[in-house]
């Protein structure tokens, strides 16, 4: 008896935009490589009906100052460098990671509240440093963001990082500074499809190319929102893949941030028995939430653990296999 | 495709006796159209009914018992591509395989370390659904005697051997228990037919080269009478499998095409020597598409993270998990410590309690009943209001436990601290920031 199967394969009209980071001396730059993103004409790595051209990649994230809110095992596992940006980065670049995400976290009023011209030092270290594409995130308040983020866009001028990030409320001047030297910006909304789309559009109206925007719809880890951010991935690759052109941006998900906050992963103090060792638990936590979401549409996957991170490259290794 | 729920509706009884459990007989055919529930649900039915109904209200994907008693295993019977389009319905079985090679002694410690194994998340008992017997040594008593103590421990098991007698010496150990038999293939599969109906046990269906000869086998085995089947397309890598499965529910879902629409059964441990991928590509396997999973190691460092990306995949998107309203106790607080209020939506506490346990400063967080709302569409909804707030604050035990009168609202509803102070009199209002992640700098700030 022959049995023949109906054929369920999938053709979509739309494909997600490509995005390249970083810029080599060809280009003005000088970044050893680019990294480009995006470019799937399909749900991901379903690689029976389309083509995954740029697989997802993974940023390690760096800190202009050592972390005071860091997990022990994350601090462990990076030991002395943590003092030192620039030896940072050169670590994590060591360490296998695509990009490498610096975090201003310094120009936090609280922390630091250091301001343009440490960011710019910062920056130029971080560059000095790493030969790999960069991100470079604010202290996530407004103006403090505005100031550091314009200091980093101007210093790191034709090298196309992207900063960020822009929120609804406070997206015009750093997108400004994208545009003036020739970066990219991260567009940050609350888990859901609509405000996206809307930002997105926003960011454009200003006249910055599409091609220069990368999305964050907002990471929930896992135990902690998870399932939320993956839904809205998955909507969102579903509109992109249907035609939405403003729903088209690579996503990048700070998976990292988001596991290290969780108790879980964070401490190994009053946790019952059965979460299991504390290191292996964390490490973990961090790498399935970033399974996760690549099945659900991950350009970028921005992480802490060194650890996780070579296991996030393997898993995306094995599923970009055939594609 | 199946019929409307009007079109079964003019075929069922109409009397609504309410016995299936829906009030009506429409009700009940709206669901059959939605195909969650069974036609045999109706007591009622006519056999020309049935005959016309059958082949409609099958679910596209058969549901699938392992196990009896209380910790029975349900799989299958899923409707959707992604859970935005509704729900995933039946969390996939978390199996534990074993050799039947163990000594006695050290089989009976890891089948009572694994059937002890529990642990609670939001409000839910959770732990692993039962274990697999993999018959190593060729011998039917060594194999009995494992699968006895899997049934005795009251978990769920799977039969793993390829010799149908070492299976029936598993079988009847394990009978009444509906153990999952591993696994029916081109060359035995009329034996293991037998077996399986012999003994009303579910089958699995290991298929050769591709899909097609897997639904050429499940096919026989149905017209034998092995009904309830679990396929194993044999998945032997991330990638392939991904498109494996994502096939195989699109068929089913798409398509209704039968043969195919069995729960897929799936050994990561297969894959990999690497404990941590077999569970990373366990995670996989949760969040696509399969309905048993069988580890070959059980560490709770990895089997919690598991546990709870499932029910993180398969809550309800409609009606997401609610926190019991209540006091709450973020890193031992003193009567002292700082009071918050928030909303009992569980994205909503959850983000709140992160960022104050983030802050390193204990406090109280008094978890109002919003309905599970959000704070601003609970205080659009009038769910979130002064009164609501008042009353939590003074029936959940606030005033025994908190030794100051300061509260802090969330910053989305500073409008009402004036109603809130008419409703609290002596206590100060402190409106806090809008998003959970401004807590910490505000406690360490403004406490």
């Amino acid at each position: 008896m022959a049995t023949a199967i109906p054929a369920v394969k999938e053709t979509w009209t739309g494909k997600i935009r490509e995005v390249t980071l970083g810029a080599t001396a060809a280009e003005h730059g000088t970044r050893s490589k680019t990294v480009t993103v995006g470019g799937n004409t399909g749900l991901p790595f379903l690689h029976f009906e389309s083509q995954t051209p740029n697989p997802p990649v993974v940023a390690l994230e760096i800190s202009d100052q050592k972390p005071e809110d860091w997990s022990p095992v994350l601090l462990e596992a990076w030991g002395d460098v943590v003092f030192d940006v620039a030896a940072w980065a050169a670590k994590a670049e060591e360490m296998g990671a695509d990009l490498i995400a610096l975090s201003l976290d310094s120009a936090h009023p609280e922390r630091g509240n250091t301001g343009a011209k440490a960011a710019r030092a910062t920056v130029r270290k971080v560059l000095d440093a790493t030969s790999l594409p960069l991100i470079v995130y604010g202290p996530g308040q407004a103006e403090k963001d505005n100031e550091v983020l314009v200091a980093a866009a101007e210093e790191a001028a034709g090298e196309r990082i992207a900063i960020g990030n822009c929120e609804d409320k406070n997206y015009r001047t750093l997108v400004a500074a994208a545009m003036a030297h020739g970066q990219l910006v991260i567009a940050k909304t609350p888990i859901d499809v609509n405000l996206a789309k809307q930002l997105n559009i926003l960011i454009s109206d200003m006249r910055l190319p599409a091609e220069r925007i990368l999305m964050d719809p907002t990471t929930g880890a896992l135990g902690y929102g998870l399932e939320y951010t993956y839904s809205v991935m998955e909507r969102l690759m579903l509109a992109a893949l249907t035609g939405d052109g403003m729903t088209q941006q690579p996503m990048i998900v700070t998976v990292g941030t988001e596991a290290w906050r969780t108790k879980e992963a964070r401490v190994n103090e009053g946790v019952p028995q059965e979460w299991g060792n504390w290191r292996r638990r964390a490490v973990l936590w961090e790498a399935m939430t970033a399974t996760a979401l690549l099945e659900s549409g991950a350009s970028i996957v921005v992480l802490r653990h060194p650890e996780a991170a070579s296991k996030v490259k393997k898993t995306i290794a094995k599923l970009t296999v055939g594609g | 495709m199946g019929l409307s729920g009007l079109a079964i509706y003019k075929l069922l009884p109409k009397t609504n006796c309410k016995e299936c459990g829906y009030p009506t007989c429409l009700a009940f055919a709206m669901k059959l159209a939605a195909r969650q529930v069974e036609l045999s649900d109706c007591p009622y039915v006519s056999d020309e009914a049935k005959a016309q109904l059958d082949a409609s209200s099958a679910p596209p994907i058969r549901l699938v018992t392992i196990g009896g008693g209380e910790k029975k295993v349900e799989v299958g019977n899923e409707t959707v591509l992604f859970r935005h389009d509704k729900t995933f319905y039946h969390q996939p079985g978390l199996f534990i395989r074993l050799g039947d090679d163990l000594p006695a002694d050290a089989l009976a410690a890891k089948v009572s370390e694994i059937a002890g194994y529990g642990v609670e998340r939001v409000g839910m008992q959770m732990g692993a659904d039962g274990i697999a017997v993999h018959g190593k040594t060729g011998q039917p008593e060594a194999f009995a005697r494992a699968v006895k103590a899997v049934v005795d421990a009251g978990l769920p098991a799977i039969l793993i051997a390829d010799d149908p007698t070492v299976l029936e010496a598993g079988l009847k150990a394990a009978q009444g228990k509906a153990p999952l038999v591993y696994a029916a293939d081109a060359a035995n599969w009329e034996k293991m037919a037998a077996l399986a109906t012999q003994y009303q046990a579910p089958l699995a269906v290991r298929g050769g080269n591709g899909l097609e000869s897997l639904a050429d086998l499940t096919q026989k085995l149905d017209a034998k009478g092995a009904k309830d089947l679990v396929i194993d397309p044999g998945m032997t890598d991330w990638a392939g499998s991904l498109n494996t499965v994502t096939q195989l529910r699109r068929l089913a879902i798409r398509k209704n095409y039968r043969a195919l629409g069995y729960p897929i059964i799936a050994f990561p441990g297969q894959v990999t020597e690497d404990e941590d991928e077999e569970a990373l590509l366990a995670a996989q396997y949760i969040a696509k598409y399969v309905g048993v999973i069988v580890l070959d190691h059980f560490d709770p460092a990895s089997f919690y993270p598991l546990l709870t990306l499932r029910q993180n995949i398969y809550t309800d998107p409609q009606k997401p998990i609610q926190v019991s309203p209540g006091l709450y106790e973020i890193g031992n607080p003193r009567p002292e410590s700082p009071l918050l209020v928030t909303t009992n939506f569980s994205l909503t506490y959850f983000s709140v309690a992160g960022e104050v346990e983030g802050s390193g400063i204990p406090a109280w967080l008094l978890v109002c009943d919003s309905e599970g709302m959000s704070v601003l569409t609970a205080w659009a909804a009038g769910k979130f209001d002064a009164e609501r707030i008042a009353k939590s604050v003074n029936t959940m035990g606030v005033l025994d436990k908190v030794a100051h009168k300061k509260i802090v609202i969330p910053g989305h509803v500073s409008s009402i601290s004036g109603e809130l102070e008419d409703e609290l009199p002596g206590w100060q209002i402190m409106v806090g920031p809008r998003e959970a992640i401004g807590i910490p700098s505000f406690l360490k700030n403004l406490w």
